[in-house]
């Protein structure tokens, strides 16, 4: 690989690592766009075998070339500017929800020996900064629309979305404490030792059994953050139609959607990261690889699916009561738990 | 002018010149925005500095929670800028004063250097040297009552906040989730059986 890449760095001297830097974010952002795309047809599909319907099966073999019909269809869709919304904000929202979406994805590890785009110290840290900005994409959005059900959406999104986090920062602190760091390729790596991976089954090694009520509030407070339903009301289509993307037509209705599909995946990925063991194999005898943590990432996204498949929306207070007074108490009496087991002869991350 | 310097010029332009539109911005939820904006810049240049773990708290906090109320707030008050200028030239004397004691301050700090006050030397930065590790560690040992203390005044602040708009209203309608996980099939329904067709009367 080196030999290979020597006459590229040659010809572009100190600029390289401009270059290599910006390879390496398109090899990140366009496998993740054709996921999003697939996501949004697999979505269909799925639904529809839940439903047992077909589901779109029309646009090439199976509905495979779906997503670019999609695609096209919205490009060329007319881009309408409601004429009392605030303009530069207006066009502001969506592209700031996209961005979140993709930037959050720079410090993902895909594997070991340094595959992932930037390793930051603070990884965990970045992580919750770069997600808890995902919400000014929608508020923008909502007030700049100058529509009354925008901004009902925006106001739903500030005050869920505000909640959910404080949920799933307490539970990060667990995983942190065990993992003493805060790298998100050091958290991995620890989960590949213990007693359980001594003995070759390796998915039992992996912090969703020894932190299982975090993992559960870990993965509903990612629903609920991403707005995904159950915990839709932002958009909620039978109360305020769209919420925050009422007024955007074509390709500013399609960056939020693909915004919250770029999300779910993050969602998918981090939970695998942080709960169960990233890139790692379930068991001693496969070995450990990008595969997995790609599996691992597509099984979120098909839980997501199938929650909206199966629950009803929740009402508004009852998730803000899941939030505040299931969630956060739950958390904070685990984080206790979890110091009371580092600090006792029982404690097995040593 | 290497890289870092035009980095720092880069942000702290950027940040001047949003925080100047804060306060000269005529929509308040513009001005709200180019506070974030400001804020990131900030960070910016905190990350120059090597002080990531604060840097990145300065976003979550701020930007991801304090920010996004505020933005909340404002879009909802129906400010009258009208009302809010009628008193600029009567409290502008005043805002000078504490304007230029501001500078006056800020002078004496960064301009220590010219008066031999060189006692905040540059910390060498050890490789493998974690921000986030070493700020816990001087927290949770050295400064640990101090820290417990702040807790609490926090907590006590909390609870002070939620009693001062806590106000018990006759007419809302709350629900005891209890309760409505409670219900059982029987209290809400009655089966009555009947026969699939009506009784031929005779």
């Amino acid at each position: 690989m080196d030999a290979l890449l020597q006459p590229f760095q040659t010809f572009f001297g100190p600029y390289w690592i401009v270059v290599w830097t910006l390879l390496k974010v398109v090899g990140v952002v366009a496998p993740l766009l054709v996921l999003v795309a697939y996501t949004t047809v697999g979505e269909r599909r799925i639904l529809g075998m839940m439903h047992i319907r077909l589901g779109p099966n029309r646009v090439g073999p199976f509905g495979v070339l779906q997503p670019i019909a999609d695609g096209v269809k919205l490009m060329f869709k007319e881009v309408i500017i409601p004429s009392a919304a605030d303009k530069w904000l207006y066009f502001l929202g969506p592209i700031v929800a996209m961005t979140v979406a993709m930037t959050a994805w720079s410090i993902v590890p895909f594997y070991d020996h340094g595959w992932v785009l930037a390793n930051v110290d603070a990884g965990v840290l970045l992580y919750l900064a770069i997600t808890s900005f995902g919400v000014y994409g929608v508020i923008i959005a909502g007030w700049a629309s100058n529509s009354k059900y925008a901004f009902l959406g925006a106001m739903r999104a500030a005050a869920q979305m505000v909640s959910y986090e404080v949920a799933m920062g307490l539970a990060l602190i667990c995983v942190l404490m065990i993992s003493n760091s805060l790298n998100l390729t050091d958290i991995v790596r620890v989960q590949q030792h213990g007693l359980f991976a001594s003995w070759g089954v390796n998915f039992l090694s992996w912090n969703w059994l020894p932190l299982l009520p975090m993992f559960a509030v870990f993965l509903i407070s990612g629903v609920a953050e991403t707005n995904r339903a159950p915990f839709d009301v932002v958009e909620g289509e039978s109360e305020i139609v769209a919420g925050h993307m009422i007024e955007y037509s074509g390709m500013g209705f399609a960056l939020f959607f693909l915004a919250e599909y770029a999300n779910m995946a993050l969602v998918s990925a981090m939970t695998a990261l942080f709960f169960l063991g990233g890139w790692s194999s379930p068991f001693g005898f496969l070995p450990d690889g990008f595969f997995w943590l790609a599996l691992k990432i597509l099984a979120g996204l098909f839980f997501f699916i199938w929650l909206r498949a199966t629950f009803p929306r929740y009402r508004y207070d009852q998730i803000m009561r899941l939030g505040w007074k299931v969630f956060v108490p739950i958390c904070l009496v685990w984080i206790l738990v979890v110091g009371l087991w580092m600090l006792s002869p029982y404690n097995i991350w040593k | 002018m290497d890289f870092k310097t035009f980095l720092f010029y880069l942000f702290a332009t950027i940040l001047v010149v949003s925080g100047l539109r804060v306060i000269t911005a005529r929509n308040p939820v513009h001005a709200v925005l180019f506070l974030v904006l400001a804020f990131f810049n900030a960070a910016g240049i905190w990350l120059l500095l090597a002080a990531e773990y604060l840097a990145i708290t300065l976003l979550v906090v701020y930007v991801g929670a304090v920010m996004v109320l505020f933005l909340f707030v404002v879009m909802m008050l129906d400010i009258n800028l009208e009302s809010i200028r009628r008193g600029f030239w009567h409290h502008l004397p005043f805002g000078t004063a504490i304007g230029l004691l501001m500078v006056a301050e800020m002078a004496t700090v960064l301009g220590g250097r010219y008066f031999d006050a060189d006692i905040l030397p540059a910390p060498a930065i050890a490789p493998g040297y974690s921000n986030v590790k070493e700020l816990g560690r001087v927290l949770y040992t050295e400064y640990a009552y101090p820290f417990e203390l702040a807790s609490v005044i926090l907590l006590v602040a909390i609870i002070a906040a939620v009693t001062l708009t806590l106000r018990k209203r006759k007419d809302t309608k709350a629900l005891n989730s209890s309760v409505q996980l409670a219900v059982k099939r029987n209290d809400r329904i009655r089966i009555v059986r009947m026969a699939a067709e009506k009784e031929q009367g005779e």
